[in-house]
């Protein structure tokens, strides 16, 4: 455990809302450099892992570290050392993105001359220079993502979670999205959600198939091509379907 | 300390970044001065805020939940909750941060109608005792509504049932002390909690208050009242950050 770059440990997390158990017992690891991509059907329990690790939602069983501080004991610290993007990046919809990112700052603790240093720079990291004194709620989604984006990253954080960072764009602010992704991967330990398979192979070094609160796979997209052949699409469809009729032939057996 | 003014600074500015606060405070000075003046201002021909303030448990009473209704619900509709709620903040900073900053306009709106004070002054020579207090008990009394509204506002997403609820829970406040409540309570539940329910009544705490009479018990009221429905809204967060 005292590898320096593990970022992510995750351990037997379960959550349930009411009779459906959302997540059922996920663990993994990432470490930095990792770009993990988390996959699976609607449903499967992505978003509620990433809330979980992002300290929005307590577990109800097994816990998980973020940057060596635990998630139940110090939510606080863990939310210092994480940017969350959540799924389609809500935020306050009557402020700009120069308010709204300063507020960011203003909350995270970066004062005077850095404030002004950092909303510069992921105004131009995030190309949100041109919208930022306009209202959130006004912007296009493409902008929205990318405001959320800057949100997310102007702390310079270890670990980023992004819940479908790319949902909704346009494959030209697909291919930004993704390209700045890549060039973030190399010091920090990326998580993204997403059911578009292409994402996994533009941008992840690992995967993990989740389905029905389970992690079914945990592994690189090579290795998944060669162990069950063929294409992502194939493959993904096999695996989280092949999943769902066992289950379906076990409930009438 | 950081995270409650990083949120209460976000939530002055968003007041007046949308209409919200203009409308709320051009509306509630022309019903805080024409209640007034229809109770009969000049005609009692005292130079005092009686018929000011003995309007003002009512006049709070819609306009307090109005300015409360938006404080969670709105975060829960547009989920910047799951937004905030990712930043370092702890849920009772966020809380006070928001609590405080609605209060602040409901001191302005307070502070707005000083001329009406100053009209006293220039017809007469009022007892400036009574007018402080008055002003006292008010946000006093506004900060008890706010925590009630506030705590409604964050169980729903929809902003008219927050309202709603938060109208009926002050109203309830409000009308405790009345005859026809305690009679109703004495008749069905006895005598014993009649005067139970006499305690609660905010009513007649803020008359005392109003008339220029601070008593410890009268302040405690307000405190704890306010206190209980702040820790009530914190609780409420913590359970159901998601819903």
């Amino acid at each position: 455990m005292d590898d320096a770059n593990l970022m992510i440990d995750c351990r037997d997390l379960r959550k349930a809302f009411g009779p459906i158990q959302a997540v059922d017992g996920i663990s993994f690891q990432a470490r930095k450099g990792d770009v993990l991509g988390f996959l699976g059907p609607n449903g499967a329990g992505k978003s509620t892992t990433m809330k979980i690790l992002s300290c929005f939602l307590a577990p109800d069983g097994g816990t998980a570290a973020v940057a060596g501080h635990d998630i139940r004991l110090d939510p606080v610290a863990v939310r210092r050392h994480l940017g969350y993007l959540a799924e389609n990046a809500p935020a306050y919809e009557e402020m700009a993105p120069l308010a709204f990112l300063s507020f960011v700052c203003d909350a995270r603790g970066i004062d005077g001359a850095a404030r002004s240093e950092a909303i510069d720079r992921i105004a131009a990291t995030c190309s949100i220079a041109g919208v930022m004194h306009q209202p959130i709620g006004t912007l296009s989604k493409g902008y929205r993502r990318r405001v959320g984006l800057a949100q997310a990253l102007i702390h310079d954080p270890p670990v980023l979670i992004l819940d479908e960072p790319t949902d909704g764009l346009d494959p030209n602010q697909k291919h930004d999205v993704r390209t700045l992704i890549r060039r973030l991967a190399e010091t920090k330990c990326i998580v993204i959600s997403t059911h578009i398979l292409e994402e996994v192979d533009a941008c992840c070094n690992r995967m993990i198939i989740i389905d029905r609160g389970r992690v079914i796979r945990d592994t690189t997209p090579e290795t998944l091509r060669r162990e069950e052949g063929g294409e992502l699409d194939a493959i993904f469809r096999k695996l989280t379907t092949r999943d769902a009729a066992a289950a379906g032939k076990e409930g009438t057996a | 300390m950081r995270g409650i003014l990083s949120v209460y600074r976000r939530e002055v500015k968003s007041y007046f970044a949308t209409p919200v606060a203009y409308v709320f405070l051009v509306i509630f000075l022309f019903f805080s001065a024409f209640l007034a003046f229809q109770d009969g201002f000049f005609e009692s021909r005292q130079a005092s805020l009686r018929a000011f303030f003995s309007n003002m448990p009512l006049l709070f009473l819609f306009f307090v939940p109005a300015i409360a209704m938006r404080l969670w619900a709105e975060e829960r509709r547009s989920h910047s909750i799951e937004f905030l709620f990712t930043l370092p903040l702890t849920t009772p900073q966020a809380v006070l941060g928001k609590f405080l900053a609605a209060w602040t306009v409901l001191a302005l709106a307070l502070a707005l109608t000083v001329p009406m004070a100053f009209t006293v002054a220039y017809l007469g020579d009022p007892d400036w005792g009574p007018i402080a207090t008055g002003y006292f008990g008010c946000l006093l009394m506004a900060g008890a509504y706010l925590a009630i509204g506030s705590f409604f506002s964050s169980v729903t997403r929809n902003q008219v049932i927050a309202f709603i609820l938060a109208v009926v829970a002050c109203g309830a406040f409000l009308s405790a002390g009345s005859p026809t409540a305690t009679d109703f309570v004495a008749r069905t539940l006895g005598g014993g909690l009649a005067e139970a329910v006499e305690v609660l009544s905010l009513q007649s705490r803020f008359e005392s208050i109003q008339r220029g009479i601070l008593e410890l018990r009268d302040l405690a009221f307000f405190v704890l009242l306010t206190a209980g429905w702040i820790w009530a809204n914190i609780v409420v967060l913590e359970e159901r950050k998601a819903a």
